[in-house]
């Protein structure tokens, strides 16, 4: 739009692929702090209640987390292969490939949600006096437990919002071969959200 | 659009090869399945250890195929080094806090 303006009154439009690429990144390691804050919590509290840990870790269902790992890890595949596809010039292959990345988020989410509710029927949520009566360290770590992969849950959310509002750009031509900047910046957002849950994995899931 | 007057750093579009991506994806589902064998099998201190020896392989294989650490500029890696380092600071004096109470 911007750029048939400019060819009509003769502005020369500056663009800045890689100052947008650069804060993009700048972004991404703020979010790799806040997680990793997170992750200096967990590690000292395992370190002081580990057998805790280990009890609580029980749990969490096992096939549930490395579902939703291999599901993650397919949505990154996917979002790749969508951004190279419009820089291929291949938009409908490309739209195509980013709608199946988004159905992966839904799918990641519907297994979350089920995950939660079968916590939620043991009695186990935050602010469930339940969870007060159990050992310090079984406390903290359901309450880690869901702080982290609730943190993460909001992040695959608005994943897929803005996938959604890209996934509009490309249809309507805004986003397309030559200007592909804002779907790219969107896949590197979506594999810090993978990136993240692989750290999960280990963490809450295969603890025992 | 062809003769647009963008005027901007004209940025080398590289594509990395679809198969290439598709290669990445399996190694990660193969690391994936070593980390949750191991833990299934070998319980407690080995289980532990291969999740923290595999673990940053896999992060890795992100930053550099999917998050195309690999084909930027130096300059990317450089900062992706510094966050890195801080993050690494924090934990480490952390962790020494905690061990030495």
């Amino acid at each position: 739009m911007s750029t048939q303006a400019a060819a009509a009154t003769g502005h020369v439009v500056h663009r800045d692929p890689i100052g947008a690429k650069t804060g993009m990144w700048l972004f991404l390691f703020t979010e790799l702090l806040l997680f990793g804050g997170l992750f200096v919590i967990y590690t000292v509290y395992r370190h002081m209640h580990g057998a805790d840990f280990h009890e609580a870790a029980h749990e969490l269902n096992k096939v549930m987390g490395v579902t939703n790992t291999f599901v993650l890890l397919t949505s990154s595949l996917t979002m790749v292969l969508s951004v190279a596809a419009l820089q291929r010039g291949l938009k409908g292959r490309s739209l195509q490939w980013l709608a199946v990345t988004f159905l992966l988020a839904c799918t990641f989410l519907v297994i979350k949600f089920f995950e939660w509710r079968a916590k939620y029927h043991h009695h186990i949520f935050p602010g469930n006096p339940h969870l007060a009566e159990l050992p310090a360290g079984e406390d903290l770590f359901f309450n880690l437990y869901f702080m982290m992969t609730g943190l993460h849950g909001i992040h695959v959310v608005i994943g897929m919002i803005v996938m959604s509002v890209v996934f509009a750009k490309i249809r309507s031509g805004s986003v397309n071969a030559e200007r592909h900047g804002t779907l790219e910046y969107t896949g590197l957002y979506w594999h810090l959200v993978d990136l993240i849950w692989i750290f999960l994995l280990p963490l809450f899931y295969l603890t025992n | 659009m062809h003769d647009s007057h963008a005027a901007g750093h004209e940025e080398h579009v590289h594509i990395v090869p679809d198969g290439t991506q598709v290669l990445v994806w399996v190694g990660l589902l193969i690391l994936t399945a070593i980390t949750v064998g191991a833990s299934v099998w070998f319980p407690g201190h080995v289980g532990v250890g291969v999740a923290l020896v595999v673990t940053p392989i896999k992060a890795a294989l992100i930053l550099m195929f999917f998050m195309h650490l690999k084909y930027e500029k130096p300059v990317f890696r450089w900062m992706f080094l510094v966050a890195v380092v801080i993050l690494a600071t924090v934990m480490g004096l952390t962790f020494f806090d905690y061990s030495h109470r």
